[in-house]
């Protein structure tokens, strides 16, 4: 299947200018919300030191941790499942769904079952997942894939959500109305949450030292789903993990900033055991990280809290929109974790980017993103992935910048075709040319004047 | 012998971490504290959707509670005498048409309106999701500045379950409009009270 | 002081009057400047390519021409940020070390070494300030928006020393203008709508001039600019600094 890589589907993203402006405008306005709540904290950006620091001692000890919090959580009577893989993971959560007939699955946020293509798996099976947070819900009827971590839909209008509830649910034609929308979905989803007998969720923070683990959303869906069905599975990658429960402190503290702006997401729950009768599960899934772990330059990716702050921020992100990225988690922070699980797949993404350094500036934990976008294209280039032409090319500009003779005969060269055969480089197979006037090519270069002008 | 996925996984991770680096001093004496905690825990709440009353007596609450039920409407009160073991046996389809609940929180957080509450608190914990409107009790003398604090007096892991309430449920996934009433409460009032006996 | 001028290859080739104005502007302010006369290119072309494996004749060639100085100075954030960052070969670690640390972008050694606070210089118009990302965010020439810290901006400091000169900033004072090395062909399109957007702002100022420390970001604006028809012209902030009545 020929997947576009991230230049030709953001070529055909910014087609439709209006969209674009309007997509780019909407995340613009969430990256000022962060900075107006992060600019009420003095400590913003020492808190983001501890944070930082605190996952990267829990990454350079993450198997005492993983272990510590297995046997907490199995003493507090949760089962705990390790997956290797997204198979794996997928597999897991089928048996437990055959071993106890489970009729009806509810899903609140889990990036990591995307990941793992959990929904697409059981259909094949022929079991059916509901993703009850609103934005995936969305782009679960419209049979599309969340093009942001946080904000899954928000690609999209609020005319195509009227149309794919007018389609789906029976709401009114034509009814735009954001309010009406959503109380439609919380009418229709309340069902669903009640005849639930397995609720899945993601985690967005595993405490190692109670073997306990905390979900955040603003609907409240997660709870809805766990509290009233019969069987829990909480979905982690291996990273989730943090020391103590006085950590949350300052993760807390950040994460909500960082992602919408707000202090602190309305529902912050902590599970520790699972309730009387009932059963909960947590699956530690690897799929790729501990490889990353290995990896020096790209490793402390691994602290990434998903907040998609990057995404935000990054020009590139709101002028070609996550679909670009043909990833399940897109942006700036998505390309440094992307080509450790597909090299070749995804060796388009460093390169999608002007290595500004916003992302960095707004990441709550310090990953240096755009250090590392630096680094993933020399091991791109190293390993081969980079077009051939390219490298040619590349090769070609070594050579004459290297040698100032050759260096400075080409530049004069150059130039008096820019001035006498200006056709020769302004047409169609000059790149630079389709939107932009070439530069003016001066009959002197600053060497020659500086000769005379000594 | 084939190794399990866990030993796997572990395995991978030992070989591949980087060298050990030391956790850092959180020293919460540097981070940020209100004067009026009160007051800040107010303004969080309302700027979250929430409203925020005091109250001299619980009379008055429990007066409205009263008035409320008169009106037909299921209200489960948690902080009252209540049914401890018939609030447990309750389920989802049992609480499908509760309207109100009142419940008492142990704490509050001025920095940004956060409550926490735990399983002792709401014996069955879907009541506080599954309500339409949440009324929540909390004594002033229980608002701490900041998050820190807040994890310093909490046991957080203590009950099986425990949650920070910070407003009514709320989504802006419908092109960034906000919109309050997800699929938790539609409303969230927090009751200021100075409880003698808390 | 001793300074050796580096000047980055597109501005050697096409707009040699930036590194003109920069080698005026540091002999009137009394520097002795020597232009070392086989230079070329830092590499950064290449590096940012992913070829950094490819630099080594760079890399040789600039330690050649500048280890002998103790100021290296260059009209361009990013070429600086390229040689402190990136600089490996060509000479032994010590003597690399010495080379990275000597070398400066121009607002940052006019206000940092030079410790200028006043300057004979007229420029009267509206100018709009285009903030070069690898200047300010590698080199620390001003504050960044996303960070909760005191606000400070070297090129500001120095355009306010300027006799004449009405300074409008854009509503997002730090987004990039998308040139971004050869990201400015192959992600074309995202490029020029990051460059067009960005010029909307400064239009929205009624400015005449757009300013900046990189050439390459001006480049990329003015191509942008001249296909618009666009009376809006690019200066380098050298030049601006030069300008005299």
């Amino acid at each position: 299947m020929n997947v576009k890589t991230h230049a030709e589907a953001a070529q055909e993203f910014i087609l439709n200018e209006p969209r674009t402006d309007w997509h780019d405008e909407t995340l613009w306005f969430v990256r000022q919300k962060r900075d107006k709540a992060v600019n009420t904290v003095a400590e913003w950006e020492i808190l983001r030191d501890w944070a930082s620091k605190i996952k990267n001692h829990t990454l350079s000890n993450l198997d005492h941790y993983l272990k510590s919090f297995e046997e907490n959580a199995i003493a507090n009577g949760i089962i705990v499942h390790w997956a290797l893989n997204a198979e794996e993971h997928n597999q897991i959560i089928h048996k437990i769904i055959t071993d106890n007939e489970v009729k009806k699955i509810v899903k609140s946020k889990s990036m990591l079952t995307e990941e793992c293509h959990l929904n697409e798996y059981l259909q094949k099976k022929g079991i059916n997942i509901l993703d009850t947070d609103l934005g995936e819900y969305i782009v679960q009827l419209r049979q599309e894939t969340p093009s942001h971590i946080v904000l899954p839909a928000i690609h999209l209008k609020r005319q195509d959500v009227s149309q794919t509830f007018h389609e789906h649910l029976n709401t009114e034609k034509g009814n735009y109305n954001p309010e009406y929308l959503a109380e439609s979905a919380r009418i229709h989803l309340r069902k669903h949450f009640i005849e639930a007998d397995l609720a899945i969720t993601g985690v967005n923070f595993a405490i190692a030292e109670s073997g306990g683990f905390v979900v955040c959303t603003n609907e409240g869906n997660a709870d809805m789903g766990v509290h009233s069905a019969k069987i829990h599975i909480a979905c982690m990658g291996i990273e989730k993990l943090i020391p103590k429960i006085s950590h949350l402190g300052v993760f807390l503290r950040l994460l909500a900033r960082s992602a919408t702006g707000q202090p602190i997401t309305t529902y912050s729950s902590h599970f520790s055991r699972p309730r009387s009768g009932q059963q909960m599960h947590v699956i530690i899934v690897d799929n790729g990280r501990s490889r990353q772990l290995g990896r020096p330059d790209f490793r402390n990716s691994l602290k990434c809290i998903r907040c998609a702050a990057c995404f935000n921020t990054c020009p590139v992100y709101r002028r070609s929109g996550g679909h670009s990225y043909h990833s399940t988690v897109a942006g700036p922070i998505g390309s440094i974790l992307n080509p450790n699980l597909d090299m070749k797949a995804n060796s388009d993404l460093p390169f999608a980017s002007t290595l500004c350094g916003s992302c960095s500036n707004v990441c709550p934990v310090k990953i240096n993103i755009h250090e590392q976008l630096w680094k993933w294209r020399q091991t791109i280039a190293v390993n081969g992935y980079v077009d051939k032409s390219k490298k040619t090319g590349m090769q070609i500009m070594a050579w004459i910048l290297s040698d100032p003779k050759v260096y400075r005969i080409s530049g004069k060269i150059g130039r008096w075709v820019m001035r006498t055969l200006p056709f020769m480089v302004n047409n169609r197979l000059n790149v630079w040319y389709k939107q932009r006037e070439m530069p003016e090519a001066p009959g002197k270069s600053f060497r020659d004047w500086i000769k005379e002008n000594k | 012998m084939i190794m399990g996925s866990r030993e796997t996984i572990l395995q991978a991770i030992a070989l591949n971490k980087p060298d050990l680096a030391e956790l850092p001093e959180v020293d919460i004496s540097i981070t940020s504290h209100y004067n009026d905690v009160v007051r800040q825990f107010g303004a969080m709440i309302e700027a979250a959707g929430g409203s925020v009353f005091n109250m001299n007596s619980i009379q008055t609450l429990l007066n409205e509670i009263s008035a409320i039920k008169e009106d037909g409407k299921f209200v489960i009160n948690l902080f009252g005498d209540s049914d401890i073991d018939q609030l447990k046996g309750l389920n989802a389809e049992n609480l499908e048409e509760l309207d109100t609940c009142y419940l008492l929180a142990q704490l509050g957080v001025a920095e940004n309106g956060a409550l926490w509450v735990s399983e002792k608190q709401m014996f069955n914990r879907l009541i506080p999701f599954i309500c339409q409107h949440l009324v929540i009790v909390l004594n002033p003398k229980n608002i701490v500045s900041n998050m820190h604090e807040a994890y310093n007096q909490i046991n957080a892991a203590s009950d099986g379950f425990g949650v920070f309430i910070a407003g009514p449920s709320k989504t802006a996934d419908i092109e960034q409009n906000l919109v309050i009433g997800a699929h938790g409460a539609r409303s969230l009032r927090v009751c200021l009270m100075d409880l003698v006996d808390s | 002081m001793k300074v050796g001028l580096f000047v980055p290859c597109y501005i050697d080739q096409f707009y040699p009057n930036v590194a003109v104005a920069t080698y005026q502007l540091l002999k009137k302010l009394g520097c002795e400047v020597s232009y070392p006369m086989n230079q070329t290119c830092c590499g950064q072309p290449m590096a940012n390519s992913g070829f950094s494996n490819l630099t080594k004749g760079c890399d040789i060639n600039f330690v050649k021409n500048f280890k002998a100085f103790d100021y290296v100075v260059a009209p361009s954030g990013s070429c600086v940020l390229h040689i402190k960052e990136h600089l490996k070969e060509g000479a032994k670690p010590a003597e690399l070390e010495k080379v990275r640390q000597s070398v400066y972008e121009l607002s940052e050694f006019l206000i940092d070494v030079l410790d200028l606070n006043s300057l004979e210089a007229y420029f009267p118009h509206k100018v709009g300030l285009h903030v070069s990302c690898h200047g300010q965010r590698g080199l620390s020439l001003s504050s960044m928006s996303e960070l909760v810290a005191p606000e400070f901006s070297k090129p500001e400091q120095l355009l306010r020393m300027v006799d004449g000169l009405e300074l409008l900033k854009p509503d997002r004072i730090d987004e990039c203008c998308g040139f971004g090395g050869t990201f400015c062909v192959f992600e074309e399109a995202v490029s020029v709508k990051m460059g067009k957007d960005r010029i909307k702002e400064h239009r929205a100022n009624g400015v005449e001039f757009i300013t900046g420390g990189d050439t390459s970001c001006l480049m990329h604006l003015e191509g942008i600019l001249k296909r618009q028809g666009n009376d809006i012209k690019t200066i380098h902030l050298a030049e601006i600094l030069n300008s005299v009545r």
